[in-house]
């Protein structure tokens, strides 16, 4: 597998790049490295990264040349207005807008905020409209922060997103950003009094699915399910997973109703139950979920992925890839009907993106 | 006129053509380090905009010393810099601990 294929890894300690003639880093050594996006719309494709250091703060980064050179901007291009009197924590994701407009590019940061560029991320601006939100006070953060961590454009009409926010749960825009709508009904609220609230629901990730853009899913801290409709409404489809908790969700890039998830036992472990690695997989939007666990380990393997850490490679079949908190990375050439272990030993992986770069 | 050598640590030195002491000059007879480090931004401003954030706050794990003595244990970033002084930034121990 990885004919062609770059496998990005972000760890707390620097990023790695997986191909076929191996692995290479770490880039950005010493830094964390929560978000990576490779953007294939243009040639050369550009990849970009966000890093955090410790010391020195977050900042994004770009290459042309397949992550050989980096930038490093003297002044930080993502950064908050003076008026918000708020500074930038880490880059949660970063994400292509979709092929209508080829140059831009969002950013979902923490705290919980979104920025677009137009210049294919050299440049940056603030979406005001969901920072000004009335909702931003109830907000509260997960585990990991307060992050805006997942956006989704509409390829349709790009002025149609969907965002997730821990805990805040998902938000919908029609008119690129300047208004936004909570859209949680049905989604259950965990460590909250009401079990349904309007928003504060702490949604791990979203997908949208290949066919239907008004089909979402959505893998929330505690619970899975999907929307019909936009995200106007949810129904739960945690039907047969041995765990309905989990971060990433990913869609097939190309199948209707395929999408793919890694339970973990229980809000407190947070490990794959029984000690088995097992991608869960439903064909059918959700109505079942069936174990994939084809070169996976089966026995005491007590993995955590994390919600940016499984993606796909956009291939046809779909290429799938996860890396874990333990510093493993599998990658599957076949929709996850078998896995081959790419790399071990590295630093906690945050996350993982991967392309086809022919 | 007002000279503080600022000493910058190696992490950051790719944002002052390799200098490990920048020397920068200022009107004023006693400069606070927020003085100093806004002087210093105009000839590194990749330096400055690594110690302070956005919104010009001291970074958590980035500590500025003025001679031997750390500047949160003074006045922070209004504590006064006499002529012919030394402002080193250093990277805190405390940082680099990934916190999650």
């Amino acid at each position: 597998m990885l004919d062609g294929v770059v496998v990005a890894v972000g760890t707390v300690k620097g990023a790695f790049l997986i191909g076929r003639e191996g692995i290479s880093g770490p880039l950005f050594q010493g830094d964390r490295v929560p978000s990576f996006a490779i953007d294939t719309r243009r040639d050369p494709p550009r990849m970009l990264a966000g890093t955090v250091s410790d010391h020195w703060g977050p900042v994004i980064r770009t290459s042309d040349d397949s992550g050989r050179t980096w930038t490093d901007p003297e002044e930080r291009p993502i950064r908050f207005p003076a008026d918000t009197d708020t500074a930038l924590a880490q880059i949660w994701q970063l994400q292509p807008a979709g092929p209508v407009d080829p140059d831009a590019v969002y950013a979902g940061v923490e705290p919980a905020a979104l920025f677009r560029s137009d210049d294919r991320g050299d440049s940056w601006s603030f979406v005001r409209g969901i920072w000004d939100h009335p909702h931003r006070q109830q907000w509260m953060p997960g585990g990991g922060g307060l992050g805006l961590h997942t956006i989704l454009v509409d390829p349709r009409d790009p002025r149609r997103l969907h965002i997730a926010i821990s805990a805040g749960g998902v938000y919908r825009t029609e008119d690129a950003g300047d208004t936004w709508e909570a859209r949680n009904q049905g989604i259950r609220a965990a460590g909250m009094p009401e079990p349904f609230p309007e928003c504060g629901q702490c949604v791990h990730k979203i997908a949208r699915d290949a066919a239907d853009p008004d089909r979402l899913y959505a893998q929330n801290h505690g619970g899975l399910y999907r929307s019909d409709d936009g995200a106007d409404t949810w129904v739960d489809v945690a039907n047969g997973v041995p765990s309905d908790f989990g971060f990433p969700i990913v869609a097939d890039p190309h199948a209707g109703g395929i999408a793919y998830v890694i339970p973990l036992e229980s809000a407190e472990y947070r490990c794959t139950p029984e000690g088995r690695c097992r991608v869960y997989r439903t064909t059918d939007a959700g109505a079942s979920w069936a174990p994939m666990a084809g070169g996976l380990p089966q026995e005491h393997a007590h993995l955590t992925v994390l919600r940016d850490a499984f993606c796909s490679d956009g291939s046809d079949p779909a290429g799938l890839y996860f890396g874990t908190r333990t510093g493993q990375v599998y990658g599957s050439p076949d929709r996850g009907e078998k896995w081959d272990l790419l790399a071990e030993h590295l630093p906690p992986v945050l996350c993982v993106r991967a392309a086809a770069l022919r | 006129m007002t000279t503080v050598a600022v000493r910058v640590p190696t992490a950051l030195r790719c944002f002052s053509d390799g200098r490990a002491v920048v020397h920068v000059e200022m009107e004023a007879a006693a400069p606070t380090v927020a003085a100093v480090l806004d002087a210093l931004a105009g000839p590194c401003p990749g330096v400055v905009d690594r110690v302070l954030d956005e919104q010009g706050e001291l970074r958590r794990h980035v500590s500025v010393f003025v001679g031997l003595d750390n500047a949160r244990d003074l006045g922070g970033l209004a504590t006064p810099v006499a002529d012919a002084a030394e402002l080193s930034i250093l990277p805190a121990v405390s940082g680099g601990a990934t916190p999650r």
